[in-house]
């Protein structure tokens, strides 16, 4: 009994180190976007704020087109959100309720190209949206990504498990195939959707490296590109670079707050691109 | 299944249409590319000028590209020291937090997860605020306690260090919710059988958790080695692959000469390179570690 709780204090011991370790570092450039300019680099530093101020977050809205990269992003996150779930929810359905020929052929070869990584056909790509205008175009971020394979492959992956005689019986009462789809199929398949909906808003919002080959007009970059083009001045203002990374880290909490259950279920349901 | 398509029309035409849209999104800007991606790696082929095929001559000159090689084997360090400390770290967490027996392990594993939330450019600029040499807390902290600065960042080998570190940083709290899964679906009547025969904590851990765990750390391995491949962020951000080249990797240089020296031939051959080396580990991994995963 007294060797359990010297084990259980040690476990506790360990997690308190080891999530300090995990969330002081966020928590540092939280607090110090809170500090007057020159109180950041002021020896003593000091954990807390001495005097506490939004001056940086006034000064980064304010300066340059932070508020149009802001709304560029959230353009982008949404948007794309909304045609990810659709485009995948669509194919997946089809490749789970349809027997066609070439559904396993279609299906094999979605599931191969989960291994090629943007990375490698960046170039391609890019010359593949200067053919088709969409360079330099909120657009050119948003559709080619949209279809993706871990998309298709989880929505597949619900609705094979939903029972065929709904859509039997709505057949029978004289359903056309596209409102068993929006009638049926959508409502029930909220889960999936919100799983689907959260992974597509969290990467889009993080993403930096499909901006950064589409688009070098700087009135249409995103959060993501202002920041690196921020950090990568010779001269950095850390005052307004803070303040304006807290701002880029604040929706993604508030999504993970409202939604934890889907993060863990849809990580542990597939290898969800993260 | 019951057979649909004996049906109507709409019920033949109904997948296709649903396909459709994703088939056509997918086409051209996945599979087109990949192929055009192969087609101009035998190209010299710059945005502005005719391209011009010119056989192998692209992976001939990789060969003696000694900042191309320099990236490579950057990019292969990286790779095997981020993952394996990754490994043996989210394996850490996820055995500390799997039981569901103790107070706040929910909170915990929240916790431990939101690194994984930020992106890398965010993660970088923490970083680089808090290991700048003058200015840095961490080096501020050892001054304080009578030590001198460490140039985290600026010098060659810390600076890879540094960027390693920060990687199983940011990355660990996702592969632990993978884990923690994979150990959640190990039966418990093994444990307690073990117990009743009397085994002990490491023979029950290296007998019956690390066997029935190893689809599961394929799984970790096979996704953090390419996610190591395909870095890009965190490095640009931290020390744009210095001082020197002592941290760029791969996809840095790919960059570099596709889109800033312009000549997209020549960076597609090292995209091809990149392709095979990650396809080789992947492969690698798997036989490694006896029987493919099903997608199940």
């Amino acid at each position: 009994m007294n060797k359990q709780k010297v084990y259980n204090t040690i476990h506790y011991v360990l997690l308190i180190v080891l999530a300090l370790a995990t969330l002081l570092p966020v928590l540092w450039v939280v607090l110090s976007s809170f500090k007057p300019q020159s109180e950041l680099f002021r020896v003593p530093l000091t954990f807390l704020p001495q005097k506490w101020t939004l001056q940086n977050y006034v000064s980064s809205l304010q300066a340059g087109n932070f508020p149009v990269y802001f709304s560029n992003t959230v353009f982008v996150a949404v948007v794309s959100t909304f045609i990810t779930v659709m485009v995948n929810l669509m194919a997946g359905y089809a490749l789970a309720k349809y027997i066609f020929k070439g559904r396993n052929l279609i299906f094999t070869i979605m599931i191969a190209t989960l291994m090629i990584p943007l990375q490698v056909i960046m170039i391609p790509i890019f010359l593949q949206l200067k053919n088709f205008g969409m360079l330099n175009s909120l657009w050119g971020i948003i559709i080619p990504p949209a279809a993706t394979p871990t998309g298709v492959f989880l929505a597949r992956q619900y609705l094979v498990n939903l029972p065929d005689s709904l859509i039997e019986a709505a057949r029978i009462d004289g359903a056309k195939e596209y409102s068993i789809f929006f009638r049926i199929i959508l409502p029930m398949s909220k889960p999936i959707v919100a799983t689907i909906a959260i992974f597509s808003f969290m990467w889009r919002w993080n993403d930096y490296l499909w901006p950064l080959i589409v688009i070098t007009d700087n009135k249409k970059q995103t959060i993501q590109q202002a920041l690196a083009n921020f950090v990568g001045q010779l001269q950095i203002n850390w005052s307004d670079l803070l303040a304006m990374t807290t701002i880029a880290i604040i929706p993604v909490i508030i999504v993970f707050l409202a939604f934890q259950r889907f993060f863990f279920s849809g990580i542990a349901a597939g290898s969800v691109k993260g | 299944m019951k057979q649909h398509t004996k049906g109507n029309f709409h019920q033949t035409a109904a997948p296709l249409l649903f396909l459709l849209p994703n088939i056509l999104i997918f086409g051209l800007f996945i599979i087109v590319p990949a192929i055009q991606g192969l087609r101009m790696s035998f190209t010299e082929w710059g945005v502005f000028t005719t391209p011009r095929f010119i056989g192998f001559a692209n992976f001939v000159e990789l060969a003696q590209d000694t900042v191309f090689w320099k990236t490579f084997s950057n990019t292969i360090v990286y790779s095997l020291f981020t993952v394996s400390l990754i490994m043996v770290y989210a394996l850490a967490l996820a055995l500390l937090l799997y039981k569901n027996t103790i107070k706040g392990e929910k909170i915990f594993r929240s916790l431990f997860y939101i690194p994984s939330l930020l992106s890398m450019i965010t993660v970088g600029i923490a970083w680089r605020f808090i290991l700048g040499d003058e200015m840095g807390i961490i080096n501020y902290l050892l001054r304080q306690s009578g030590g001198s600065g460490i140039p985290w960042l600026t010098d060659g080998n810390l600076a890879m260090v540094s960027i390693i570190g920060v990687s199983i940083w940011a990355q660990a709290g996702y592969y632990m919710i993978i884990l923690i899964a994979g150990l959640q679906a190990i039966p418990l009547e093994l444990y307690e059988a073990a117990t009743i025969d009397g085994a002990s904590t490491t023979k029950t851990f290296t007998a019956i958790t690390l066997p029935l765990l190893r689809s599961t750390l394929l799984v970790v391995m096979v996704l953090s080695t390419i996610a190591s491949f395909k870095a890009y962020e965190l490095i640009s951000v931290m020390t744009k692959g210095g001082p020197g080249y002592a941290t760029k990797l791969i996809v840095q240089q790919v960059y570099q000469v596709a889109f800033l020296e312009d000549r997209m031939g020549y960076a597609s051959a090292m995209s091809i390179v990149l392709m095979l080396i990650i396809s080789i580990f992947t492969l690698v991994q798997f036989k490694f570690t006896g029987k493919e995963q099903d997608y199940e």
